[in-house]
């Protein structure tokens, strides 16, 4: 590095550092019960020795000073990568539904409650991912289709008390057709106008049901929802077939992996289909698919209600499983949820969205240490992981291949 | 002579208040290569655009084949026979070129699909060297020859091509026009969209001048490379 350089390269970090320490201190004072600014200089010190000892090893990093454990750490990670993209797909499937399976067994409750809520995600992540991963069309509303399955099956439930098993279907039914309705309407919309058009929708879902006192009983919500029922062998007086309501938190874990399996087959026998490669063409370029002979409006149509079924199918069994259903549920902040949870897994790829929902549902109960700064934590976490990984944690292959050149 | 497979009759389009085409007839006859010709914004891509029903007509006919084809949604026009190569290419940047040359005959699903892109690898070697690589990859002379080569899987009886010499080195806008001319021995019929009319015009059998949204002139190709006021105009003499 010559002097001048040296100088520059200084001099902005400098004023970047004193920048950071002077805006951290007032920051650092601000409380619930007002400023407290004089004894902050205690937290503050230490944040700004952190800081700079950091920076001293990103400097030194960048340097050349760890090259002796960089060097050998990286080769590690090349063999194992090559070592481990020599099992099939099919194989690390296989894999992880055999060990969730077993994880009732092993864990406790509150292990149990977050797998599932784990996996209501995993399903809407992977409906709206054929929507925004696939065919690339930005949805905002996507939580609209969680609470018409929801309420479907919630009402049928208490309404004409039908089993849960046949209103799966009926549910992802009616969120397809409430995706058909407004789909048929907005699909000639690209782009941002789209998603206006869906977050709009999903407002007005959302106050459909707060305000339907007579059908949906308002923000009190519905209650005296059924738990899902199945016919069981019973082995007290010789064998018999009982029928069982799967109430215990151990049991409907098995539903929502069954709806988990049925899910990620489902996407992705659809992605590697005709109908995912005419999606795939509409993303990268919709006049040209046009050109090329693509029904480009039923095609987003299609992509749009069966991305819209899957949600309802999970909305069913979010009803089924809380035994309480309420519009708070389904509010913006849950689509951005979902959104968040395909960026930032990875847009296109089954197994990204999967780690997207297991990231963004499993990091904020690790941060329930941290209290008040949970949420600044898990934003904190989000931001640095698109800045430093903008495709994503597993990103498809599509990505990959784009993203080096 | 007989009846032309392609037909504009007096077709006005454009975009918003802005008036592209100001009613413009042409005609395509089976077997032909005819090059329009003109500056920009004259509506050379916007004829393409208006034949393929992406832009509306707001007034006029265009027949093919004897049909009027003014209401029929674009994505049916490539299994009529109808297929355009876009402007800038326009390949699918993230799929394979396998998969590109595939969406090409999105809409067939006969058991020939194999042996026309045989045909398509045989026409571009380079293409079958990286059938596995993404589109985006590609250099742009390369692209293009993708974005031929998509169009020629749905097997057009007319191919519609929008400047395919855009922003391509010489040799390769030679190599790429051989291409178009053996194409069309083979007996498309070939709309070609040209800024580079001097090539253009060589090649084709008949041409049209556009100057703003309006044929001002229409001849035999080489009659028009021979015209003093298109020289001076557009071959730069």
């Amino acid at each position: 590095m010559t002097i001048p350089e040296f100088k520059k390269h200084w001099t902005s970090l400098g004023i970047g550092m004193v920048w950071l320490f002077i805006l951290l201190w007032p920051l650092l004072g601000i409380k619930p019960e007002g400023l407290e600014v004089a004894s902050t200089f205690n937290v503050w010190w230490r944040i700004a020795l952190g800081c700079s000892f950091l920076l001293f090893l990103y400097q030194l990093n960048k340097a050349g000073a760890f090259k002796f454990i960089s060097r050998p750490a990286g080769a590690v990670a090349g063999s194992m990568k090559s070592a481990t993209s020599m099992v099939p797909m099919a194989v690390w499937f296989v894999i992880g539904i055999a060990c969730t399976a077993l994880i009732p067994q092993f864990a406790g409750r509150y292990a149990q409650d977050v797998a599932i809520n784990c996996m209501i995600y995993v399903c809407l992540g992977l409906g709206l991912n054929i929507v925004v991963g696939l065919a690339g069309m930005l949805d905002l509303g996507y939580i609209a289709f969680y609470g018409i399955g929801a309420y479907t099956y919630a009402l049928l439930s208490v309404q004409f008390q039908l089993s849960f098993w046949i209103c799966l279907p009926i549910s992802a039914g009616m969120a397809g057709l409430g995706a058909w309705l407004i789909g048929y309407c907005s699909m000639r919309m690209r782009g941002d106008y789209l998603a206006i058009v869906t977050l709009g929708f999903a407002e007005i879902c959302r106050m459909v049901l707060n305000n339907w006192m007579s059908l949906t009983n308002g923000p009190n919500g519905v209650t005296g929802i059924k738990a899902p029922g199945l016919y069981w062998f019973d082995f007290t007086n010789g064998m018999t077939l009982e029928h069982i309501w799967l109430k215990k938190l151990s049991l409907i874990y098995y539903v929502i992996l069954i709806l988990v399996v049925f899910t990620i087959i489902a996407v992705y026998r659809l992605q590697h289909s005709r109908i995912g490669r005419a999606w795939e063409a509409i993303r990268e370029d919709e006049t040209a698919a046009e050109v090329m002979g693509v029904p480009t409006f039923y095609m987003k149509l299609l992509a749009y209600c069966s991305g819209a079924c899957f949600g309802g199918m999970a909305g069913a069994f979010y009803a089924a499983r809380m035994r309480f259903v309420s519009p708070e549920s389904f509010t913006f902040l849950e689509s951005a949820m979902v959104l968040s949870m395909v960026v930032l897994g990875g847009m296109g790829s089954i197994p990204g969205v999967i780690l997207g929902a297991l990231a963004l549902i499993a990091l904020p109960e690790i941060f329930r240490e941290f209290e008040l700064y949970r949420m600044l934590v898990f934003g904190g976490v989000m931001t640095l992981m698109m800045l430093f990984r903008p495709q994503g944690m597993l990103p498809s292959k599509r990505t990959m291949r784009s993203g080096k050149d | 002579m007989s009846e032309p497979i392609l037909e504009l009759r007096d077709i006005k389009a454009g975009y918003g208040s802005i008036k592209a085409l100001k009613g413009i007839n042409i005609k395509v006859y089976e077997g032909e290569i005819v090059s329009i010709i003109g500056a920009n914004g004259a509506g050379k891509s916007t004829t393409l655009m208006t034949i393929c029903n992406i832009v509306q007509a707001t007034s006029g006919d265009i027949f093919y084949k004897g049909e009027r084809i003014n209401n029929i949604v674009s994505d049916k026009l490539p299994k009529m026979g109808l297929c355009q190569v876009p402007e800038g290419r326009r390949i699918f940047p993230r799929l394979t070129i396998e998969e590109n040359l595939d969406m090409g005959a999105f809409f067939r699903n006969d058991k020939e699909i194999e042996d026309d892109k045989e045909r398509v690898f045989g026409m571009f070697p380079i293409l079958r060297e990286r059938c596995k690589q993404a589109g985006g990859t590609l250099s742009g002379g390369e692209q293009q020859m993708l974005a031929i080569g998509r169009a020629l899987m749905s097997r057009p009886k007319v191919l519609l091509l929008d400047e395919p010499s855009l922003g391509l080195a010489p040799l390769i806008v030679k190599q790429i026009f051989s291409i178009i001319k053996e194409i069309n021995s083979l007996g498309t019929t070939i709309i070609l969209v040209e800024q580079n009319a001097k090539v253009a015009l060589s090649m084709a059998n008949r041409g049209y001048v556009l100057e703003t949204g309006n044929v001002v002139m229409e001849d035999e190709a080489k009659a028009l490379l021979n015209n003093p006021d298109i020289q001076k105009a557009y071959l730069g003499e």
